[in-house]
């Protein structure tokens, strides 16, 4: 436990500034370890972590998992489909079994919002919210920052705007969180079907129009628009969608500043983002992925007790 | 036949008769015999002085959910008639959501022979509106009525076919019975867990409209009037929906409407840091809503109130927000909080809070009780309206203890609850 970061990370929310500034520089010296040829260094040695995954994932679990291993954590994978929570086991007894298994940390997805939070007042392991429902990705929007500073230098000041389907978007609330909390002025864009009441009540603008939040942006976050939306009725079809609200070069031609173009993933590509616009010169869709790895990096070695002054030193095996 | 018994001394309030003095009462053969100022006993008569004390007509709670039969764990007729009790209530009336439904005579008659075995406040059956409460076709409403049942009502769910409740109002005609309606636009409230705003935004949950209620609100209104029937809301807890019953009671229309202790005291900032406690339906909504609910409690737009005693098992409640039931215990804490925001509050004087908890419910569903008119049965409570308490659920006679105001001081609790005559509870001063 330190005193940093707290004991859990749940969301962004209810961070500082300062520990949100703390992760992301935390973060930078980690960045170069997944640059070397032998990606591994002994600062969680000896840690058992659960990865904890009641929601199918590949890349958040992945990134997770590279991070652990990386740092030299003993690293235990659980899935929902298959394990005990797929034969009826509640939330509260898989967390005491995992206490009474005594592990270090637990980072967990799950589909029911505050299921993290629900698991970290539960147990004595640190807690890592790798998505909790509609709740939060905070491990996503830190990424998300990070990229952002890497990309322009700067986050505060900067105008950025979260795309599509913000009412179910966990990265949405986890951006809009630590944007305003380091200084970035925050838009949100989408079909109002999927905006939540009172989203502008959280300090964020709401453009109506796809190419009004292009001429307001600096930085575009396309949310992955989830095809299930269509069935559901809260917009009538994927064709119509990339033609009212789709990210395309078209409409970034217009766009009267530089524009960095980022997407959570897994994209789909022609509903909520042009293929161009995917893969062309705005796009850090993948320097995202990359980041991913040191930011997770950070925030496990800093909930497991790591001075963040020390982070450089670690990564060269003097560190604890 | 138990002794006679003199209440001596007390602040006796009967609003039936627009009573509010210190007087006597005597209770003889299970009934009030009289009242009066320096009444004397009969020789054999018990006296309790009541000084200091609050004598009312016992509380009547038009809406608890009692589980048997089908969940017993979580709560029996007994055990809800005995915290009824300990609340000062004297009557409840029993939804009919058990598992099977109380949908007939026979599971009425089930419902009313519990009660009498148990022997604490009487249990009022409600019988179900549609067989299984599937929506589907009308429950045996003569049968039920019958039986003992005093309304009929699908409440857990809304009635969502339009023809059902409309035929459901009509028949309950003949029987002169009120339909209870739980309101709620099943699409638009479908996967809620809490009030659709700004709080369920930040939490990420998925919010029910108050319009999901006040639709349904207007339609129950428009068929009342359609049928003449009389419509029973449940539940009360967005402002539209009280400046909806607000109009339709100026034209005129058979509405009467209920609201919780919760829906006028808390808001949905409870459910801040996923707090199933205060995860219920309908759900917790706004400062505006509350202020609301109060001031209708206050015009009489809102009738009376009603605790929606919802007993779950402890671990039920320890969930996920999304996967905890809907629902609080309320029997034991109705009273206390209601004077405490209410009274304390400066919403009501305490004869109106005696109106809104015993003499309004009891002529809304047609009962016997909330009078202390001489010649009727002795269902009387003496309140202790100086008592300051600490709310401690583990205290709680219901077998549940699924409350969000565990911890919070209330001021004003049952000490005496006679139901018949007999004293079916008994608090001492000291406690707690």
């Amino acid at each position: 436990m330190t005193a940093a970061l707290g004991k859990d990370l749940v969301g962004l929310e209810h961070l500082s500034p300062e520990q949100i500034r703390l992760i992301l520089d935390t973060a930078e010296p980690f960045k170069e370890v997944s640059e070397r040829p032998i990606k591994k260094v002994p600062a969680l040695r000896g840690k058992t972590i659960v990865n904890l995954f009641f929601e199918a994932s590949t890349r958040t679990r992945i990134s997770f998992e590279f991070a652990e291993k990386r740092l030299s954590a003993d690293t235990v994978n659980a899935a929902a489909s298959g394990s005990s929570v797929a034969k009826g086991e509640t939330l509260v007894d898989t967390a005491r079994n995992l206490e009474a298994m005594r592990i270090d940390m637990v980072v967990i997805r799950h589909g029911s919002s505050g299921a993290a939070q629900f698991l970290g007042e539960r147990i004595r392991s640190n807690v890592i919210n790798a998505g909790d429902g509609k709740h939060e990705h905070p491990t996503q929007g830190l990424l998300d920052l990070l990229t952002i500073r890497d990309k322009r230098g700067k986050i505060e000041g900067l105008n950025v705007c979260l795309v599509g389907d913000v009412l179910h978007s966990r990265v949405a609330r986890s951006n809009i969180w630590g944007l305003l909390k380091l200084g970035a002025r925050v838009g949100v864009c989408g079909p109002h079907s999927l905006m939540p009441r009172g989203i502008e009540d959280l300090g964020v603008t709401v453009f109506r129009r796809i190419e009004e939040a292009i001429e307001w942006a600096d930085v575009l976050n396309v949310l992955r628009l989830q095809l299930e939306r269509m069935e559901t009725g809260f917009i009538p079809s994927l064709r119509e969608y990339f033609r009212v609200f789709g990210v395309t070069l078209e409409r970034l031609e217009r766009a009267p500043r530089e524009l960095t173009i980022m997407h959570p993933g897994p994209m789909n590509r022609g509903v909520e983002i042009d293929s161009r616009v995917a893969d062309g010169p705005h796009s850090v869709i993948l320097d995202q992925v990359t980041n991913g790895v040191a930011v997770r990096m950070a925030v496990l070695y800093l909930l497991a007790g790591g001075k963040p002054e020390l982070a450089d030193a670690a990564k060269r095996g003097g560190g604890e | 036949m138990t002794r006679p018994l003199l209440l001596k001394g007390g602040r006796v309030i009967d609003p039936s008769r627009g009573l509010d003095q210190t007087a006597d009462i005597l209770i003889q053969d299970g009934k009030i015999a009289a009242v009066g100022v320096g009444l004397g006993p009969p020789d054999d008569a018990e006296v309790r002085d009541v000084k200091g004390l609050v004598v009312s007509p016992g509380l009547v709670d038009l809406h608890v959910h009692l589980r048997e039969p089908g969940n017993e764990d979580e709560e029996t007729v007994a055990t809800g008639a005995r915290a009824a009790a300990a609340g000062g209530f004297t009557a409840i009336c029993a939804m009919p959501n058990t598992d099977p439904v109380t949908d007939n005579q026979a599971a009425v008659g089930f419902i009313v022979r519990q009660s009498l075995r148990a022997g604490f406040a009487r249990v009022h059956p409600i019988g179900a509106i549609s067989v299984g409460q599937k929506g589907e076709r009308l429950a045996e409403f003569g049968e039920m009525v019958g039986a003992g049942a005093v309304a009929v009502s699908d409440d857990g769910k809304p009635v969502v076919s339009g023809h059902l409740m409309r035929t459901a109002l009509e028949y309950a005609r003949t029987f002169e019975i009120p339909v209870a309606d739980h309101c709620e636009e099943p699409t638009l409230a479908a996967g809620g867990a809490m009030h659709e705003g700004l709080v369920a935004t930040r939490l990420g949950l998925k919010g029910m409209p108050a319009a999901a209620e006040e639709i349904m609100v207007a339609r129950d209104i428009l068929l009342a009037e359609l049928t003449g029937g009389h419509v029973h809301l449940c539940h009360m807890s967005t402002r539209g929906s009280v400046e909806l019953i607000r109009r339709a009671k100026e034209r005129g229309i058979q509405v009467t409407a209920e609201v919780t202790p919760h829906h006028f005291t808390l808001t949905d900032h409870a459910c801040e840091g996923y707090e199933t406690h205060a995860k219920m339906n309908p759900p917790l909504r706004e400062a505006a809503d509350v202020a609301a609910l109060r001031a209708a409690v206050k015009s009489g737009a809102l009738d009376c109130i009603a605790s929606d005693h919802a007993p779950h098992a402890y671990d039920e409640k320890d969930a996920a927000f999304d996967d905890a039931p809907f629902g609080i215990v309320g029997l034991e804490t109705a009273f206390g909080i209601a004077y405490t925001e209410l009274v304390q509050g400066g919403v009501l004087t305490l004869p109106e809070l005696v109106a809104r908890m015993s003499t309004h419910p009891a002529r809304v569903f047609h009962l016997p009780g909330g009078t202390l008119a001489p010649g009727t049965p002795a269902d009387v409570c003496v309140l202790d309206v100086t008592a300051r308490w600490t709310v401690d659920p583990a205290a709680f006679h219901s077998k549940s203890h699924n409350t969000p105001f565990g911890g919070r001081q209330l001021t004003g609790r049952a000490r005496l609850t006679l139901v018949g005559g007999k004293m079916v509870h008994e608090e001492a001063p000291a406690a707690r």
